[in-house]
């Protein structure tokens, strides 16, 4: 085990993958020179050679369209889109060749592509720039979508995206790169389509990933002192597939639920994951589902607003106590 | 295309050349030299924690001011993010940029008064919208049929080097080409995308990519602000007169960091900067004016004077900008408002007065 940041993690093993396979190689804009707006790519055009770590010209359509053809053809690309928001120019690519070669080509073409890309607000970076959208990708059959929410989910998830057959989009989260935790030292990667209970409890529980994930494990620790409540945490991990069983069951035994999401309420994540637990769990609910999400708005970009459009952990505790409170099994102090 | 050499001397071209009274060329130097200021202020007051961010134009000064100063009222501008010099030559005061770069605002000129579209981030995307804005123009009989009148009007979209290789641009290329469209192409080749040089983006000079879409493309010193002026003038002519569209290659330098999030040392080499400087747009000016003994010392006093006046003024106004009231973020989703929204901002004041009865922070 070592400590490290959630950026050093994807770093290492990007490294890592890289020195272990030759057809690994990154595109992307700023990612060599600059070595990545977010610096994961530092010290990689150095390792590597600019025939492996490619600058890209300004066309996301363009270099992710090439990275499909690389793939196809038996590289194995890991694309850097500078945020989500950018992938919106190259959706096309993504939704409809990445996604349907592999059936539409009757399986004679494989797509072994890594999109790394983060999302996140709260960098005051306005509306166009701050937006949660991997709903957009985890929506398509034919992606996977994995979304890790600290470094060691970061490593293994990102170990497997990288060997893994099919075109998978890589969440990252522009507020936890600097996020730091234990990280395994073997290279062993991670099942993509797998949640985790990040934390045990007994009380009620929290369906989240990425940012939320880390905000909902605080939240928990926080109201175990405050409100003598035992809050279990499921990280989702991966969108696509995703993983109902663990979700059900932990319901099943808490009999009550809030999930979050860091992008807009209606017709998003929650609400797929609410479905889910109506499906699996409705005998065992002692409540209806609550959804934290942000606010139905274009993110704006005065900090003040943009804080206050974003979910943060008091909504989450506000969402935790109201739901105890309609369980009737009221644990906190005060219900606001 | 030069018709001010770095050095200040005036050459002659035989398509482009101006006719400029001292006074006109005092304007220029005047507007180069405050949108200057404005931009190092607003980079000062980023670096003090005032602003969020700040996109500098130094460097950029004769090509902005160039092309807006050609510009008639009724033309339309669609700028990127880094054109303050053409929204100074549009009318719109500095202060006004200030809101969108402290987040205070989201922009609070009138496009349609001011004809200067909002700021747009997405890189190559506003160059389809002036296209779409230029074939109204057309489809409405604004243009001249021919030749130019005073009641015509066209389009000039800005964008980067950088944007060339987007997608959206050259589709808006193509359009702008085919409709016959009064729009004119105004790239800024500063040399940079963020730490991407210009060879990441073409084999070719850009505005040789003119020709493959079928109309012309010409490359203009950018720090020139006179050879800027004519050739922009003569392809707002082109386009007014439906000879439309025109790429302008504006060949010039970002002598600072991309923004302030930016540190070009990890790029690039300082002689290259020392290189360009030797070619600044606004020395030139003042040399030439100098020589020519259209402006003394007394008006170059003058100008500085102003220039601190205004750069005063942006500091005092950028410290008094009031902080949006949080209902403000739910006005704006909607044109004519939205029952679901309303509804969600009658909630959620709901939810911050329970914060103020405790005291207690969100
Ligand atoms: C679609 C899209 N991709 C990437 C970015 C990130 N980005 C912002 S500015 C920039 C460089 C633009 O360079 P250029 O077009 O030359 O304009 P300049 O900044 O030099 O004026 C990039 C890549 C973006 N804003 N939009
Ligand atoms: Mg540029």
């Amino acid at each position: 085990m070592s400590i490290m940041t959630y950026r050093q993690a994807l770093r290492d093993t990007l490294r890592t993958e890289m020195r272990r396979d030759p057809d690994v190689l990154l595109l992307g804009e700023e990612i060599g020179v600059f070595e990545g707006s977010y610096k994961i790519t530092a010290g990689l055009l150095a390792e590597f050679g600019e025939k492996r770590v490619r600058d890209t010209p300004i066309a996301e359509e363009g270099f992710t369209g090439a990275a499909i053809g690389a793939a196809m053809l038996g590289l194995r690309p890991v694309v850097e889109i500078m945020t989500i928001n950018f992938s919106l120019l190259a959706l096309d690519q993504i939704v409809n060749h990445a996604a349907k070669i592999y059936g539409m080509f009757g399986g004679q073409a494989r797509v072994p592509l890594v999109i790394r890309t983060p999302g996140g607000g709260g960098q005051q970076l306005g509306a166009t720039h701050s937006q949660n959208i991997e709903l957009y990708y985890a929506f398509v059959p034919g992606m996977k979508v994995v979304a890790p929410s600290n470094p060691a989910d970061a490593k293994s998830l990102l170990l497997a995206a990288i060997r893994d057959d099919d075109p998978v989009l890589f969440l990252e989260n522009l507020a936890l790169y600097n996020a730091k935790g234990e990280v395994p030292d073997d290279d062993t990667p991670g099942e993509i389509g797998r949640a985790a209970v990040t934390r045990p409890g007994r009380d009620i529980t929290v369906v989240a990933y990425s940012r939320m994930a880390a905000v909902a494990l605080t939240v928990a620790e926080r109201m175990a002192q405050t409100d003598g409540i035992d809050i279990e945490v499921v990280d989702l991990r991966s969108l696509r597939p995703l993983d109902r069983e663990t979700v059900v069951d932990s319901v099943r035994r808490t009999h009550c639920a809030v999930v979050l999401e860091d992008d807009w309420l209606t017709y998003g994540i929650g609400a797929e994951i609410a479905a889910t637990i109506s499906d699996g769990a409705f005998d065992w609910l002692d409540a209806p589902v609550r959804r934290v999400a942000m606010a139905e708005v274009p993110l704006p970009y005065a900090k003040t607003l943009e804080t206050a459009a974003l979910p943060s952990a008091d909504d989450v505790t506000t969402a935790i106590r109201q739901t105890l409170a309609s369980v009737g099994r009221r644990a906190g102090k005060d219900i606001p | 295309m030069q018709l001010l050499t770095p050095e200040g001397e005036r050459v002659a071209h035989p398509h482009f050349d101006i006719d400029i009274t001292p006074d006109e060329l005092r304007g220029l130097y005047r507007d180069m030299v405050l949108v200057r200021r404005a931009d190092r202020e607003s980079n000062a007051l980023q670096r003090q924690g005032q602003l969020g961010i700040w996109v500098p134009l130094l460097g950029q000064e004769a090509a902005q001011i160039g092309a807006g100063r050609a510009m008639r009222p009724r033309d339309m501008a669609f700028p990127s993010y880094r054109e303050h010099g053409v929204a100074w030559c549009r009318g719109i005061d500095p202060t006004e940029l200030l809101g969108i770069f402290r987040g205070t605002d989201h922009g609070s000129w009138d496009p349609m008064a001011t004809r200067f579209h909002p700021y747009t981030i997405v890189i190559g995307n506003q160059c389809l919208n002036a296209v779409g804005y230029a074939m109204g123009q057309r489809f409405d009989g604004r243009i001249g049929d021919g030749h130019d009148s005073a009641d015509a009007e066209a389009t000039v979209v800005f964008f980067g080097d950088g944007a060339t290789s987007q997608g959206d641009v050259n589709e808006a290329f193509v359009w702008g080409a085919v409709y016959d469209a009064p729009v004119v192409f105004f790239c800024q080749n500063n040399q940079w995308a963020i730490s991407e040089p210009m060879e990441r983006q073409s084999r070719i000079p850009l505005y040789q990519r003119a020709s493959g879409y079928g109309f012309p493309g010409i490359r203009v010193d950018g720090n020139d602000v006179l050879a800027t002026l004519a050739v922009t003038r003569w392809a707002l002519e082109e386009c007014r007169s439906g000879n439309g569209p025109v790429l302008i290659e504006a060949f010039t330098y970002r002598m600072d960091a991309h923004t302030t999030s930016d540190d070009p040392s990890r790029y690039r080499l300082a002689d290259e900067l020392e290189a360009w400087k030797l070619k600044d747009p606004i020395e030139r000016v003042k040399a030439y004016l100098h020589r020519q003994q259209w402006a003394d010392g007394d008006y170059f006093a003058e100008v500085e004077r102003e220039s601190d006046a205004l750069a005063a003024r942006l500091r005092e106004y950028c410290q008094r900008m009031p902080v949006p009231s949080a209902d403000r973020m739910f006005s704006e989703v909607y044109a004519n408002g939205s029952s679901a929204v309303s509804a969600q901002r009658d909630e959620f004041l709901t939810y911050l007065s329970q914060f103020e009865q405790t005291g207690g922070e969100r």
